[in-house]
């Protein structure tokens, strides 16, 4: 196997203000599946393409944002392995194991929380219920799919303040790739950073600013362009909040388009992108370029976009 | 008969507008494309739209504690997107972007830039 260690973003466990509007927007709207609500009244959903058992956690309460967010690793042995390095690190914080079972179907999680304020865990273990076909001579797409059914949970955009320390924790002792980051000033301080643990252009990106623990975007992936036009179109029918799009982005390339869950948590859908092999060059984007890195159409930066955090 | 309406007066920029019987302050600024309450996420949670009622008569939905805490909901302090006035109301724009009413300055950070770059105003 190529691809080892840590595989790709699990979960992410999400505060909403009314579950019941919640999961009517993350099933009918986004087009996720139920899998399981527990005794503490969160709700377990996964993308239909995804064989794991859930990978967005809804939990209600009195704020919206992130809990946290889960990577699945290809062993136990890499679990115990990079729970290690992470103590040796010295650059997480408030190191713990969850015990196996507190989520439905998963093993146990070892949670760590990043320089940036964020709260992460590692698993190695999590059912797979499947994707809803057989996996000898399967179809193409399963029935009865509903809104705009992405076929996985992709990525977090995520906003905190010590981003190169960070950048440390994800590179240098997870093993992620730094594959595209925005620099600013004369100096060139490095005010973003995607980073992947596989070949995308990001399983997790990172905007540098003076808060802790701050929630920008949860995005799931859908096939092509049309498909993200066809969720414009459902943004509409449902009267979803729209943020911005359908657009494109310079940064990753993403064919995009973002929207809002009923508790202000923002949302993308998106297209397209590119493989980034690991040796393949880091691509740099200026600030004073930065209205086209974010949104290579209209070229122009977005308060709203930017500022709008949960 | 006429639908319930009532005048919403916005005291930072003197802009008001009409705002239908249960169509929230924020909806209704929004869908007569008039300006002075800044848009954010619009479901409660983000606290963009966050205003104080100076006068008038209102009542709110659910908005995160993160953005209106108890004390400040007894205040007047409310969510434009979660507010349903029930009178004319008159209400001040306190949330975080409530200096870009002016124009160009938000809280994002733009780190190394002596001020916002060109072409980043709209």
């Amino acid at each position: 196997m190529a691809l080892t260690g840590v595989l790709r973003p699990g979960h992410v466990a999400l505060r909403v203000l009314d579950m019941v509007a919640s999961v009517r927007h993350y099933t009918e709207v986004l087009g996720l599946i139920e899998t399981a609500r527990d005794d503490k009244g969160r709700v377990f959903l996964k993308a239909w393409d995804e064989h794991d058992h859930h990978s967005v956690v809804l939990r209600e309460t009195d704020s919206a944002g992130m809990d946290y967010m889960g990577w699945r690793v290809d062993s136990p042995a890499t679990l115990e392995r990079l729970a290690k390095d992470i103590e040796v690190s010295k650059l997480a914080t408030d190191l713990n194991w969850v015990a196996a079972g507190e989520h439905p179907c998963t093993g146990r999680r070892f949670r760590f929380t990043t320089p940036t304020g964020h709260v992460m865990e590692l698993y190695a273990e999590k059912e797979k219920i499947g994707n809803g076909m057989p996996t000898t001579n399967p179809e193409v797409w399963p029935d009865g799919l509903l809104g705009m059914a992405p076929t996985r949970f992709d990525h977090c955009l995520l906003y905190g303040d010590d981003l190169d320390n960070t950048m440390k924790l994800f590179i240098d002792v997870l093993g992620f790739t730094l594959t595209e980051q925005v620099v600013a000033g004369p100096d060139k301080l490095v005010i973003s950073a995607f980073m992947t643990c596989s070949n995308k252009p990001h399983d997790v990106a990172f905007i540098r600013q003076p808060v802790k623990n701050k929630f920008h975007h949860a995005s799931f992936l859908l096939d092509n362009w049309g498909e993200v036009l066809k969720a414009a179109d459902i943004i509409s029918k449902k009267r979803v909040s729209l943020d911005i799009g359908p657009t494109r982005h310079g940064i990753t390339r993403g064919e995009t388009i973002y929207f809002f869950d009923p508790s202000g948590n923002r949302n993308e859908v998106f297209s397209g992108g590119y493989i980034s092999y690991p040796d393949r060059p880091v691509l740099t984007w200026t600030d004073d370029e930065l209205g086209r890195a974010i949104f290579y159409h209209d070229r122009k930066l977005n308060h709203a976009f930017l500022s709008v955090v949960t | 008969m006429q639908a319930l309406a009532f005048r919403i007066h916005i005291e930072n920029c003197g802009e008001s507008f009409i705002c239908a019987d249960g169509q929230n302050v924020l909806r209704g600024m929004e869908c007569l494309g008039r300006r002075g309450i800044p848009v954010g996420c619009r479901g409660g949670g983000c606290g963009v739209c966050k205003v104080r009622v100076l006068e008038g008569g209102y009542r709110t939905d659910k908005m995160s504690r993160a953005c209106v805490s108890e004390d400040e909901q007894a205040q007047g302090y409310a969510l434009a997107c979660r507010l349903f006035a029930s009178g004319d109301l008159r209400l001040q724009v306190v949330g975080p972007m409530a200096r870009a009413l002016g124009g160009s300055a938000t809280n994002f950070i733009f780190y190394g830039a002596p001020a916002a770059p060109p072409g980043s105003t709209d």
